[in-house]
């Protein structure tokens, strides 16, 4: 626990340190919300579109953060060495990725925070109506796009080509999923792309819990796609994962 | 004590045979110069005694146990300085040296590993903004900081500009006053001669000779007399330089010839090092 309590710590001072990284993945989703919150109004299925977007850009921070930015760092991180320099130390490998982890949930969390009070005090948007219920909904969205965000370390190859590879992957999988607002008059294939992908189904489960005020538990479907998806993605990192770099 | 063994050591990458059946031996405190140019071996020889690679063969432990399953309680007492890895560039001197310290159960005081290395006045300074020569001094820092018993040095030197390598090599001296065991890779004689009690030269995965320096330099190979006459230049390679110039010089002032541009060549280190990579039998007997 000391240790664990340790590397949390340094992963949080690695990831605030990196302005950039920092940037990137904790204010982005935030202000893209700021900004689609000022241009759309009116009402959807019944909600003010400032609470649809809110509910669809906390998912696309999930996504963000967990899968893109957990991604990105691990590569950098693998391909400059400091995974094998850290092999070589008495860290454990199971302590050293539950702080990643750990680090990770915090900054989304934070993450959602941010644009919750956004929306609040910004665009009159509500707040979570069933708010333990939000509880697991965000640690299944985390688990599942750092699942994924593993897979997708050990599928990419050079630190240079981390951002772009993953945000060809967030970024229409976000407009797909109805991150940026509702996806009803898409065309039937992108609708039949969308419903296949897990943050689809994460957007489904909190317009549920979030706006609804529905129970978490109540929808199996969501929860064993979501939950599917993130084992993909630590099958991939099981077989292909690697400590050192690849290019050097 | 035996602080570090290997016996029959293999390695294979596909069809390439990295090592090829290795032996020696370290004594706890001993410096130990791994001493070879580039591809022969030495850094797939560090990274299985490091617990990185698994072996194909042979017998290998590293205080006491196989580093294959020395797990965490072995990384607790050894120390690695990697040929090529960063370490987090955001971070200063200070935090990098205690986010490694609070890996292990007994750290060495931070203050004095800093000063240890020689970066107190870029304890503040972040990674990325630090010399080639002073991240390798962090480098060190780092691997000292758990207080390890045995220490592996790959190539620390590499890159290096002479003034750099001095300081570097201070550095290393100052790991033997401390009591600690090293051993160091490096593709410079002269490095293994400085720093290393004893010294193996390894080629295309086989040790050709090991010993202490001094003994490297006895296997000399002959000496070479070389003159000109009518102008031809002559090269005799000799074990016996004094008896074959005095036969030649008295030949030629007998008979009051001028042996012209008349030389005497000692083999360099360079050339005992290049005589063993070039051709150097594979002596591999392990002698220790």
């Amino acid at each position: 626990m000391r240790l664990f309590l340790h590397e949390l710590r340094n992963q949080q001072r690695l990831f605030w340190r990196n302005r950039e990284s920092a940037v990137f993945v904790f204010i982005f989703p935030p202000m893209l919300y700021l900004l689609l919150g000022a241009v759309y109004t009116g009402t959807f299925d019944g909600f003010r579109l400032a609470d649809v977007l809110l509910v669809g850009l906390i998912g696309y921070g999930c996504a963000n953060t967990a899968f893109a930015g957990l991604a990105i760092t691990l590569v950098i991180r693998r391909e400059s060495g400091v995974l094998k320099r850290i092999r070589a130390t008495p860290l454990p490998t199971v302590t050293y990725l539950s702080a990643v982890l750990g680090s990770t949930l915090f900054v989304f969390v934070l993450q959602m925070l941010v644009t919750i009070t956004l929306g609040l005090t910004l665009y009159g948007a509500k707040g979570p109506e069933n708010r333990l219920g939000m509880i697991p909904v965000m640690l299944l969205g985390v688990a599942c796009f750092a699942g994924l965000g593993f897979g997708a370390t050990a599928m990419i190859r050079s630190s240079e080509g981390a951002s772009a590879v993953v945000n060809l992957i967030v970024l229409p999988m976000a407009f797909l999923s109805g991150s940026f607002g509702p996806t009803r008059r898409y065309p039937q294939v992108l609708q039949w792309i969308a419903d296949v992908l897990p943050l689809t189904y994460l957007i489904d489960l909190m317009n549920d819990v979030y706006l609804r005020g529905e129970s978490f538990s109540g929808h199996p479907k969501e929860i064993a796609i979501i939950t599917a998806w993130g084992l993909v993605g630590l099958a991939i990192a099981w077989r292909r994962f690697g400590w050192e770099p690849r290019e050097r | 004590m035996t602080a570090l063994e290997v016996r029959g050591l293999r390695k294979s990458y596909g069809a390439i045979e990295a090592v090829a059946g290795i032996n020696f031996t370290i004594e706890e405190g001993e410096v130990f110069g791994l001493l070879g140019p580039n591809g022969a071996g030495k850094t797939t020889t560090v990274e299985i005694l490091e617990g990185y690679r698994k072996r194909d063969g042979g017998d290998v432990t590293v205080l006491g146990v196989d580093p294959e399953h020395g797990g965490r309680a072995l990384r607790e007492r050894i120390g690695v300085v990697l040929q090529a890895s960063d370490l987090p560039a955001a971070l200063t001197v200070l935090e990098v040296h205690r986010m490694f310290a609070g890996y292990y159960a007994h750290p060495r005081d931070i203050d004095e590993v800093i000063s240890l290395v020689g970066l107190e006045e870029k304890s503040g300074a972040r990674v990325k903004t630090l010399s080639g020569g002073q991240k390798r001094r962090l480098d060190l820092g780092v691997a000292l900081v758990g207080d390890p018993e045995l220490l592996f040095l790959d190539e620390p030197t590499t890159g290096f500009d002479p003034t750099a390598r001095r300081t570097a090599w201070e550095l290393v001296r100052s790991l033997r006053a401390l009591g600690k065991t090293v051993l160091l890779t490096t593709h410079y004689l002269d490095e293994a001669q400085q720093l290393a009690d004893r010294v193996a030269v390894i080629r295309d995965g086989r040790i050709v000779k090991q010993g202490s320096p001094a003994e490297l330099i006895g296997v000399a190979p002959k000496v070479e007399i070389r003159y000109r006459e009518d102008g031809r230049d002559i090269v005799i390679e000799t074990e016996e330089p004094t008896r074959m110039l005095a036969e030649l010089t008295g030949t030629a002032a007998a008979a009051g010839r001028e042996l012209e541009a008349l030389e005497v060549v000692r083999p360099s280190l360079e050339d005992v090092y290049l005589d063993l990579i070039d051709n150097g039998d594979a002596d591999d007997n392990g002698s220790t």
